[in-house]
Parts: C-alpha cells; sequence; structure tokens
C-alpha cells in the first residue's frame, strides 16, 4: 500500500511537470509592480484566446527579471527600467526594447502629511520636504525599477540616497506591495506605482497625497532574449507576444484597464516591423 | 484582530465551499510535499542507520555535518538548487526549472538532514541495545539495518513526520526555483506569501489556517493509523 | 546428532582490551561429551573466553580452531544465550521466528517450528506477548527457544540463571539437560557450583585470565590439580 501511494505522487509530480514544457507555452519575467496592478489577469487570457500561447508568469523584482533573462531561464522579460534595459541590450542579452505602455509614480504618505505633500506638484520639492523634515520615509532598497527611479529623483533633488540618515530614510529591501505594508505599519512616505496603490488592501492612514510630475512617468517595455546567447528560447513564440502587445487590441486592453474608476496604463507601442 | 476575525471566516467560505483554486493550491502542496518526503525517507533512513552500524574513520566529522545542515537556510538550499538548474547552469538541459519537480529536489535537501540526524540517534540507541545479539545470531549488515528499520519505526515515523512539518512550511526555496507560477508551480506557502506582500492579510491569513489545519489532519491520520499512543512503549 | 564443530582447539589464544590481558593466553582442547562448564572467581574471564570461543570477541594473539573447516558453517551452527536476555521489540513468536527468517525459511514453517519450541520451554500461551514485558525467567527460557529452533550444534550459556529465582533456574537447567538429550553439545559459564556440579561433564577452571584446568568433571570435583581450584572448589576465593 506503502508503495502504491509512492509511485501515485511521484507520477503525478511527474505528470504536471511534463506538462509544463508544452509548445505553446512560454515563460515570461515581469516585476512585482506590474503583477500587483492586475493588469496581468486581464492579459494572459486574452493572449491565449488570440494567439493561443500560454504565458507563465515570473513575478520577480527587475534585477531578477533581467537576470532571469541572463541565465536564459525565462523567454521574455517585462520591466520598467529604461537603463538597466538599455545595458541588458548593450551586453548582447535581449535583441530588441519594445516600449508597451507607462503609468506614473505617485506619493504616499501618512493622513497627517508632515512634509506638506499635497500642495506640492513637483516630485523633488517633495523630496526636499520629506528630507528637511525628517519625515519617516521607506525606500524599496531592492535595485528595482521603482527603487532605481526614487535614487534618481533623490540625485534630481540634489540628495545622495547614500549618506540620507536611517534615523527616517529606511530602505526595506522588498517588494512594492511589501514596502507600502511597512510603510502603512510605520505611518511613513513612499514612492509607489499608482497601480499598486490602488490594489494595495492594506491602507491603514496612507493616502496619495502627489502625483502627476512628469518624471514620474514609469515607462514599460518587453525585451525580447537573444536566442544566440541561449538556443532554446522559444524566440518564435517572444515575437508573437511582442506583436501581439503593440497591437490594437491589446493596446486598447491596456488603456481601458480600470481600477475604482481610474485607468492606469496609457498605452505608447509604436508600431514593430515584422522582422 | 479584525484581520484574524475576517481569516478565519474566509478560511471557513474557501474550504466548505471547495474553492477550485484553493484545492488545486492544496493539492500541488500536498504532492510536492509528500512526494519530497517519500523520496528522503528513502535515501535517509536507511542511510542515518547505516552510519549508525558502521564504523568508519570519518563518522564523527559526517555526524556532525549532518546535523550543521540542519540548520541551512531553505533559501539558500534553493539559490544552490536554482543555479544546478538553471539554462545556464550544469542541470539545465534537464529543463527542471520552474515546475513541481525542481521544488521537490529543493525540498529533499532540505528535510534530509533532518531524516538522517534523527534516525541516526534512534538507530544508534536500538543498536547498542541489539548489538551483540544480531552479531551472533549472524545478520549481513544489510540484515541489520533492515532489522533495526523495523524495530525502530515508531521514532522513524517521527523524523518523518518532522521532515514533512519542515518541507509544507517552507516557501524560501521553492519559492526560487518553482517561481510561484500561477496553476504551475504555485502552493499554499509561496500563495501566502504573495497575498502578503499584496497586501491582503486575511487572505495570507486564511491560507495560513488552511495550511495548518491540513498539517493537523495529516497528522491526526498518520497517527491513528500506526496506533502510536494506543499501545505502550515500543 | 553428531556434531561436526568439536573439537574446538584454541591456541595460545589471547584476548585483550588496551594491553589488559582479559583472558590468555589459552591453549587447549573443548572435546564433545559435554557439557563443559567453564567456572572460575569473579573476573577469571570466563565471560571473555566463552565470547572468544563465539566469535564476539577477537583473538589478539592465537586462534580458535574448530573442526569444521567452512566458517560460515561454524558460525551457522552456533547458538549463543547471553546473561541479560537481548529481546527484539517484538512479540515473543516473532522473536523466535527471526533467526528462522534471517536464514530463509518460508513463513509458514518458521511459525511452526517457532510455536513448537515456545511450547516445549513452557512458554505457551505468551506467543504474541511484547518479549520485553516478560520475566527474567520467561525472557530467558524464550532466550533458549530462539537459540535452539535453528538446531546448532553447539550452545553457548552465558551465566544464563544468574539473576534468576530458583524456580526458574531449575526449568532452565531441565531445557539445558533436553537439549544434551537431543543432542547439542554444551559449553556454558557459571560462578553457582551447585549448578556446575549438576550439569557438568567437563571443567574448565580459569583464575585471573589463565586457564587452569581442563579435565573431566568427576575428577575435577574429587581432585582438583591447581591450588587456586582447590582453594576455589573450597570457598575460598571467589
Amino acid at each position: 500500500m506503502r508503495i502504491l501511494a509512492l509511485a501515485l505522487s511521484l507520477s503525478l509530480v511527474l505528470i504536471s511537470s511534463f506538462a509544463v514544457n508544452a509548445a505553446d507555452t512560454m515563460r515570461l519575467a515581469v516585476t512585482t509592480s506590474f503583477h500587483n496592478s492586475g493588469l496581468s489577469d486581464i492579459l494572459i487570457p486574452a493572449i491565449k484566446e488570440d494567439t493561443g500561447i500560454e504565458v507563465q508568469l515570473l513575478v520577480v523584482g527587475t534585477g531578477q527579471a533581467l537576470k532571469l533573462g541572463r541565465q536564459g531561464d525565462v523567454d521574455a522579460v517585462l520591466v520598467h527600467s529604461k537603463k538597466a534595459e538599455e545595458q541588458f541590450i548593450n551586453e548582447g542579452f535581449g535583441t530588441r526594447r519594445t516600449e508597451i505602455m507607462y503609468n506614473d509614480f505617485v506619493f504616499i504618505g501618512p493622513k497627517a502629511d508632515p512634509a506638506k505633500l499635497a500642495d506640492v506638484k513637483q516630485a523633488q520639492v517633495a523630496l526636499k520636504s520629506i528630507a528637511a523634515t525628517k519625515s519617516p520615509f521607506v525606500s524599496r532598497g531592492d535595485e528595482s525599477g521603482t527603487h532605481k527611479r526614487e535614487t534618481s529623483l533623490w540625485k534630481g533633488a540634489g540628495l545622495d540616497t547614500e549618506t540620507l540618515d536611517s534615523s527616517w530614510y529606511r530602505e526595506v529591501g522588498a517588494g512594492m506591495g511589501a514596502a507600502l505594508n511597512i510603510a502603512s505599519g510605520m505611518n511613513a512616505y513612499i514612492l509607489a506605482d499608482r497601480a499598486s496603490w490602488l490594489n494595495f488592501k492594506n491602507k491603514g492612514s496612507l493616502a496619495l497625497l502627489s502625483w502627476g510630475d512628469p518624471v514620474l512617468f514609469n515607462q514599460y517595455a518587453l525585451l525580447t532574449l537573444n536566442a544566440e546567447k541561449h538556443p532554446h528560447i522559444k524566440s518564435g513564440l517572444s515575437k508573437k507576444l511582442e506583436a501581439w502587445l503593440v497591437s490594437e487590441r491589446a493596446q486598447k486592453l491596456i488603456g481601458t484597464y480600470e481600477i475604482d474608476g481610474q485607468t492606469l496604463f496609457v498605452p505608447n507601442a509604436k508600431k514593430v516591423d515584422a522582422s | 484582530m479584525a484581520d484574524i476575525l475576517a481569516a478565519l471566516s474566509q478560511a471557513f467560505w474557501l474550504l466548505v465551499s471547495f474553492d477550485a483554486d484553493l484545492m488545486e493550491i492544496v493539492w500541488r502542496s500536498l504532492s510536492v510535499t509528500v512526494s519530497a518526503v517519500v523520496i528522503a525517507s528513502l535515501i535517509g533512513l536507511p542511510f542515518g542507520a547505516w552510519i549508525a552500524v558502521r564504523r568508519f574513520r570519518f563518522r564523527r566529522y559526517v555526524i556532525a555535518i549532518i546535523n550543521a545542515f540542519m540548520g541551512l537556510p531553505p533559501v539558500v538550499v534553493g539559490l544552490v538548487v536554482y543555479i544546478l538548474l538553471s539554462r545556464s547552469g550544469p542541470f539545465g538541459v534537464l529543463n527542471l526549472l520552474f515546475t513541481p519537480t525542481a521544488m521537490v529536489i529543493a525540498q529533499v535537501i532540505i528535510i534530509l538532514p533532518i531524516l538522517i540526524s534523527i534516525t541516526h540517534q534512534s538507530i544508534r540507541d536500538l543498536w547498542a541495545n541489539y548489538h551483540d545479539l544480531l552479531i551472533s545470531i549472524g545478520t549481513s549488515r544489510w540484515q541489520r539495518v533492515v532489522t533495526l528499520l523495523f524495530d525502530a519505526r515508531r521514532a522513524l515515523l517521527t523524523a518523518v513526520l518532522a521532515g514533512f512539518g519542515r518541507a509544507i512550511g517552507e516557501v524560501g526555496a521553492i519559492m526560487i526555483v518553482g517561481g510561484n507560477i500561477d496553476h504551475v508551480t504555485r502552493v499554499l506557502t509561496t500563495a501566502i506569501a504573495l497575498e502578503t506582500g499584496k497586501g491582503d492579510f486575511s487572505l495570507a491569513l486564511a491560507l495560513g489556517i488552511v495550511l495548518i489545519i491540513i498539517a493537523v489532519v495529516l497528522n491526526l491520520l498518520i497517527h491513528t493509523i500506526s496506533k502510536t499512543e494506543r499501545e505502550g512503549t515500543w | 546428532m553428531v556434531s561436526t564443530l568439536l573439537p574446538i582447539r584454541l591456541e595460545e589464544a589471547v584476548v585483550s582490551k588496551r594491553s589488559k590481558i582479559l583472558v590468555g593466553p589459552v591453549s587447549t582442547s573443548i572435546d564433545a561429551g559435554g557439557p563443559t562448564m567453564i567456572i572460575g572467581p569473579n573476573g577469571a574471564g570466563k565471560t571473555t573466553l566463552l565470547r572468544l570461543i563465539h566469535g564476539l570477541e577477537r583473538a589478539r594473539r592465537g586462534q580458535v580452531v574448530f573442526a569444521e573447516p567452512d566458517i560460515n558453517e561454524v558460525r551457522r551452527k552456533q547458538s549463543f544465550v547471553f546473561q541479560k536476555p537481548i529481546m527484539l521489540r517484538r512479540s515473543a513468536l516473532d522473536n523466535v521466528i527471526y533467526p528462522l527468517s534471517l536464514r530463509g525459511v518460508p513463513k509458514a514453517e518458521a511459525k511452526q517450528s517457532a510455536l513448537a519450541m515456545i511450547e516445549r520451554v513452557g512458554l505457551k500461551g505468551s506467543e504474541d506477548t511484547r518479549a520485553t514485558f516478560l520475566s527474567g525467567g520467561e525472557a530467558q527460557k524464550l532466550a533458549i527457544a530462539r537459540a535452539l529452533v535453528t538446531k546448532p550444534d553447539l550452545l553457548l550459556l552465558d551465566e544464563p540463571t544468574a539473576s534468576l529465582d530458583a524456580q526458574a533456574m531449575r526449568d532452565i537447567e531441565a531445557l539445558i539437560q533436553q537439549a544434551v538429550l537431543d543432542g547439542v553439545e554444551i559449553i556454558m559459564t557459571t560462578h553457582d557450583m551447585g549448578q556446575a556440579r549438576r550439569l557438568a561433564n567437563n571443567i574448565i577452571f580459569l583464575h585471573e585470565a589463565r586457564l587452569l584446568e581442563n579435565t573431566e568433571a568427576n575428577l575435577f570435583w574429587e581432585k582438583p590439580q591447581s591450588d587456586e581450584a582447590r582453594r576455589f572448589v573450597d570457598g575460598e576465593i571467589v
């Protein structure tokens, strides 16, 4: 009897791994921000319907997504960190960078708003104010797209994040949801992408305080991987995915996606030449 | 407090309604962990018994190292297995990354030290007792291992259940090697991590409650089947 | 049944642990026609000598030579009964079946033989009792059953009645006598001289790790050769 149970569970596990790499399946590494927006729940079934491709999402941080791309463990990467993406292509791991859509970052903070962000439209002014009042601020601290954007914004405001005092500048090394949790727990300011904020269920006494500065726009791009580095990857499917994401249907789905009556993404793909 | 109450009711409804997603995740959690426990037991129990019975020069060091590995952070195991199974890694051609098989492999590695250590200790005590008899009566080394394993089976069951407990609650390693892919490699623990990260604490807690209920039911089932508490000590 | 194991020759055999000699050098021959009882004061090396013959101790120097040339047969045809019975954590019946199952005897046949042996030693009704729950006397009888179920040529017993009450001792001595009648050779240690007088055909006397005498029992009791033996028989040394 024991042997039967053993054989049963082993075969089940094996069966499930075979099913995984069927012909029309591809793996796409995406960032937690993208996944948390909920947009993938709309797009993935639509992709299956229109192209027959089953897209498996690996939801990880930007750094890990690019690493998986370098290792050849995924077939394509969708992140929002232009500098890192361009470096990726320069290093020869990716063949092309295709812009798909953008959303924006927003400033979240305690309703009490000690740094008075509610009246501020410019990101740099907001950051300077937070620093001046030494109000608690949670940073992703994980080399993600969001984190890199945050660091560059501080730089634009004339402040080096390495030198900020850790009594109020808290680097948590976590994903967006986890970082928002911590900010909620600490009643701290935090830079988040709008979608993650709208979907976040633990808002506590945090509120959306400031937004709109163009430097806060957040461009998502799809990276197709270089088949020369990793011949086994599903380049054909990646190309199909790319073509779908820039198609009218996809762009419409992206542009009309809402949470609580608010649209989150602005589709901005240019037509891709069929190569 | 509100979160916990919300979680309890959510857990109740999920279970009672046989929520399809939940059933799928529960099934996957169990099949991964049970497979890992079975495989690790097939390797670890005889090995633990063997080193208890055999005298060899570096035995003390082997035992010390195995005991030390019990404290190995599962995430580290996950990273190592990832590096090995990655397409850029030595075993990439096997295409095992991001499959339940990879998760089983990681969990086997994580629970082996516990199984070997507990088995070794129990068998050693029993071997001290049986030593002269088994030699006198004329057993081969393999027969000794089998006899000891059989007579120590209650203690070994404890070892196996300890391994199960460690594996069913593990999240770091299987997150890395499994990828937490929806409908493919998502299990209870990784789902809990996901929902926590999204801030949906009550769902995360509900899943946690389901996990504990499953673990308790399984333990009770096994103890009932083997009548552990019925008769006296073995 | 004529034993092919005896005579056993010990040739300058020594057992030592950490440069302390436990017994030896011993050169003697143990012939068929026992029981042969090994007696002597405490610490003389009786148990060690018995274990050496059985193979539970290794000779540091010298050797133990059986009449039977095939070493596997030598092992198979001996059984050992320990002073404190070692029971497997199983039922009494399963304990007696165990040595048969090791030798590949089919289950049904093994069970039959085991049941018969259990009845013979007077434990009928206790087949399903956990062996570790048996009393001292019962456990020792079970050990003898287990030792005899494989039909050995040679049965070695190490002070088998040392911690038992008078009745149990009588029962076990009766079992030993019965085994002798069935043709099993017996080599046994004891510190009980009454027991030695009752059972022995040959006496081996050890004193401080040396073998001082190996003679027919009657001769030994009447006129021990060595001083130490005489003093031991007289009860002067224990």
